[in-house]
């Protein structure tokens, strides 16, 4: 049998017999990259709403920017981090460095203009007719915005998914921020790393099993809310 | 509420350098800055929890290669380090950034390759000699290329053997031992290797222990607390606590079995108290 095999053997093993540092990395995992997401999407939603409807100078610029920063390597990204996480460095005062919140920060900066980008293609591409609808209906400001966002939900959804897609599965700002401090900062993508490092390949197989698991039972979870709510609507 | 209680419970006596029982450190965090390969190997994963619990200290482990370990030590951003390359480390005591500086133990380095060993250097005594003869014959060497320490050493002994490494045989691999090992048996080339981690990747290579024994190819790993005088902001009672726990009797005990279960030899020599000289074989 080969190492997937085995990988997969190991993977059933440690799920089922709750290997208790397993089952520690991955609610680490999930409490990390979940955090982030929250986080992106208390920053993301509301400015990508706003770059969506409101016209201004530069308007263009800024979702150009935003988009450049979908694609933001985390390598980099975990590399400032940790330059102003740093003891000496500008924040360093905050004495957050190889902590859990350093790898929350580094991922909501990785998410953020992921759920924005998707937010404004999400309400752009409403039919523009709603807006006038909602407005010749004589809503309120805040009621307007209530059913904007009620109308993208299927948008919306994807760009949580998005985001958490891109945190969970990212390694290189996580090992640097966090450090990989084991029983601390240690999460699926840096311990998968460090096991083939180590030369155990079907442990970071099952490491790598188990991630995927998560992931998609979490993914499976937005797509059911997404789809139900576009029967309802 | 938490934090008033905390604060009411104080050490018995903090300026005693902590004899008898552990009293509650002051700062619990302290950040030990050290290689890849030390932690690959499994060591720390034993003598850490035995640290912790003995003087309730909380270590972060930071598995960097040697070359950005001593560049965080510089910064002040470790509170100790335990490193392997003495030549570079020297510069940081003499710099008075590393203080407390003490041996610990050593391993080797083997030069591996594939069995039927095309640049003959088997039993060759001399790795200087050993890698004239895989460059001589253009055989694949694959070299950690990442600074590390362990790519360090190769470089010194390819200076040694006055050779300049380059060409398509000689390939850097930019990852750690465990990940070169690997494409070194993939490629069916050389590689300079510890011995640490050749052990516990062996079942899955194809690649054979060459050279071995010579003085050159030792491995020694010295601990050192970066100065608080220096970096205010250092735990300098958690990393000389550390440092005094590596290089005690005990924990020295503990460094010489580790392994012998498993691979049925030591992976490290303990070397508490002795000098760098008198490790010369």
């Amino acid at each position: 049998m080969g190492i997937i095999g085995q990988g997969l053997i190991e993977a059933l093993r440690l799920i089922f017999t709750f290997d208790s540092e397993v089952l520690n990395i991955t609610l680490r995992t999930l409490q990390v990259s979940g955090t982030a997401t929250l986080i992106s999407v208390f920053i993301g939603v509301p400015v990508g709403t706003l770059l969506a409807l409101k016209t201004f100078i530069g308007r263009q610029a800024v979702v150009s920017l935003v988009n450049f920063g979908m694609g933001l390597p985390p390598v980099v990204v975990g590399l400032i981090t940790w330059l102003l996480l740093t003891r000496y460095g500008p924040l360093g005062f905050l004495g957050l460095l190889y902590n859990p919140l350093a790898m929350v920060i580094a991922q909501a900066i990785i998410a953020s203009p992921i759920v924005m980008g998707f937010t404004i293609a999400a309400i752009q591409s409403l039919n523009p007719k709603i807006r006038l609808q909602i407005m010749a209906l004589g809503a309120s400001r805040f009621q307007f915005l209530f059913l904007i966002l009620k109308e993208a939900r299927l948008g919306l959804l994807a760009a949580v998914i998005a985001g958490f897609g891109g945190v969970i599965s990212e390694v290189g700002a996580s090992m640097m921020v966090g450090g990989n401090v084991r029983g601390e900062t240690r999460v699926l993508t840096t311990a998968i790393v460090l096991e083939v490092s180590k030369g155990n390949f079907e442990i970071a197989t099952a490491l790598s099993i188990i991630l995927l698991l998560i992931s998609f039972i979490i993914v499976a979870v937005l797509t059911n809310l997404q789809q139900k709510g576009k029967l309802l609507a | 509420m938490a934090v008033l209680a905390a604060g009411c419970i104080k050490p018995k006596k903090t300026t005693s350098s902590g004899e008898g029982q552990a009293p509650a450190p002051k700062v619990k965090d302290v950040i030990l800055v050290t290689t890849t390969s030390a932690v690959d190997s499994g060591l720390l994963d034993v003598l850490i929890p035995v640290f912790e619990k003995k003087t309730g200290y909380n270590v972060k482990t930071v598995a960097v290669g040697t070359g950005q370990a001593l560049a965080i030590g510089e910064k002040g951003e470790a509170d100790v380090l335990l490193v392997h390359t003495p030549k570079d480390e020297q510069k940081l005591v003499d710099s008075g950034v590393g203080i407390n500086y003490q041996l610990v133990m050593h391993n080797d380095f083997l030069l591996v390759g594939p069995k039927n060993d095309p640049a003959q250097v088997k039993g060759l005594k001399n790795c200087a000699l050993a890698l004239q003869k895989v460059a001589q014959k253009k055989c694949i060497f694959v070299s950690r290329g990442d600074g590390s320490g362990t790519h360090k050493k190769e470089k010194s002994v390819w200076k040694k053997a006055g050779v300049t490494p380059g060409g398509k045989w000689y390939q850097e691999s930019g990852t750690g031992m465990g990940q070169t090992l690997q494409i070194a048996s993939e490629k069916q080339g050389y590689t300079l290797t510890d011995r640490a981690t050749f052990l516990a990747q062996k079942q899955n290579l194809k690649l054979v222990p060459l050279v071995e024994g010579d003085a050159v190819l030792l491995n020694v790993y010295h601990v050192m607390q970066v100065n608080p005088k220096k970096f205010s902001k250092v735990n300098a009672e958690g990393a000389k606590a550390f440092v005094k726990f590596m290089v005690a009797p005990e924990t020295q005990r503990m460094i010489g079995e580790f392994g012998k279960e498993k691979f049925g030899q030591s992976l490290f020599i303990p070397d508490a108290g002795k000098k760098m000289s008198d490790l010369a074989v």
